[in-house]
């Protein structure tokens, strides 16, 4: 059960609190064992039967699998794991930057380009 | 007794590394970055430091979720790096200080700051990439070390004030420590960044700023804020900052600038670099 406790709403950010930690457990538990090179190998051959072994629910398994970080979020996933998973796919900061929101890498990078010069 | 010859706060951005690998240091992306260093490392190669207390956060290489202590101090006789999952290059292991570690948690606990203590530790990027910008081009580190790690993963995370406090019951463990050591106190992290979710890529340059100067001359300003203000205002990860603010505690009393440099962006974070000498 969520805790159900009135939360800081921060537009665009999800804190990652107890209930985000309870949900997402399985799923960050799946990306911190992807520190081995062994087990990122293992997940490539097949990612249906990987996520399966550490007990993503549905949510997660199609989040994980259509590679939507937004989703995996949504699912409980912490940053930090997650930046694991999309290492294994090549995916640098910019690119999962870009793709949360909205925008192609070139723009994403830009806009960090200007906060520096207001 | 020991002696405290100064904190440096400094960011550390994984990519980092990378530019390190591939020596990339006078790259137009990474020049402005690296070229805050040269004078902390003058100030470092004057004041020899014997030791050196690492505050950080771990992401995901030692601790998991399973277990996650809000303060934790290593006690091991060496730190080894290992494979964070994305491909930045390990690196060698780094010596540890144990009687400083046990003299740590002792007054630590005394002090009623009841930390988890780990003779076991892992360090990941953000207690090796500091040491290797500070002290460049060494098969290994000059230093002994302390990992000193902080809970900025799961919330909740400690109050900025208890950061504060926390710093300084550091601060008094190092110099009640019977030993002729010179010790220089690191914070690593930040400045303003966020990586998840729509406002991903959020930085605060006003806030930045302002923090890195009122950590100098009124470091309790930060205390102000909560721990969700902070998100607020640097981003799900900006909150990193509470290591700085750790380390400006450990420095105890009056300190002065002794150098800065901050720079937009490095991959989506805004650096900072504050090098303090307690006067």
């Amino acid at each position: 059960m969520p805790s159900g406790k009135q939360k800081r709403v921060i537009p665009g950010t999800t804190i990652f609190d107890g209930d985000q930690a309870r949900k997402g457990y399985a799923l960050n538990k799946m990306c911190f064992s992807f520190n081995s090179a062994e087990n990122r190998a293992e997940f490539l051959k097949d990612q249906q039967a990987y996520c399966d072994k550490y007990g993503l629910n549905q949510q997660q398994k199609q989040a994980v699998l259509s590679l939507q970080v937004l989703d995996m979020l949504a699912a409980g996933g912490n940053a930090y794991y997650l930046a694991k998973l999309g290492g294994i796919f090549g995916l640098d900061m910019q690119d999962i930057g870009a793709q949360q929101t909205g925008m192609s890498k070139e723009a994403f990078k830009a806009r960090l380009v200007e906060a520096g010069k207001r | 007794m020991a002696k405290i010859v100064g904190g440096i706060n400094v960011t550390h951005v994984p990519y980092i590394g990378r530019a390190i690998a591939n020596n990339l240091q006078q790259d137009p992306y990474w020049k402005p970055f690296f070229d805050g260093f040269p004078p902390i490392h003058d100030w470092l190669a004057k004041v020899k430091p014997d030791v050196a207390v690492v505050i950080y956060n771990d992401h995901g290489l030692n601790f998991f979720l399973d277990k996650m202590p809000t303060f934790a101090v290593g006690a091991a006789p060496e730190y080894s790096n290992a494979d964070e999952g994305w491909g930045i290059p390990t690196l060698p292991p780094y010596r540890g200080e144990l009687d400083l570690s046990w003299h740590m948690i002792d007054s630590l606990v005394e002090e009623e700051f009841d930390i988890t203590s780990c003779q076991e530790m892992l360090v990941d990027h953000a207690f090796t990439l500091p040491l290797e910008l500070l002290w460049p081009n060494r098969k290994s580190c000059p230093v002994r070390t302390v990992p000193v790690c902080v809970n900025t993963v799961q919330f909740p995370l400690p109050k900025a004030a208890r950061c504060f406090k926390f710093g300084q019951a550091i601060g008094r463990a190092i110099e009640s420590w019977n030993s002729e050591a010179r010790v220089v106190v690191i914070g690593t992290g930040g400045l303003s960044h966020q990586l998840d979710g729509q406002r991903a890529g959020f930085i605060n340059k006003e806030f930045d700023l302002m923090f890195m100067d009122k950590l100098i001359t009124d470091p309790l300003w930060v205390t102000r804020y909560s721990v969700p203000d902070l998100v607020e205002l640097t981003g799900t990860q900006g909150v990193e900052l509470l290591n700085w603010l750790t380390t400006r505690g450990a420095l105890l009393g009056e300190v002065a600038k002794l150098h800065g440099n901050y720079h937009i962006p490095i991959s989506n974070t805004a650096s900072g670099l504050l090098a303090m000498e307690v006067v």
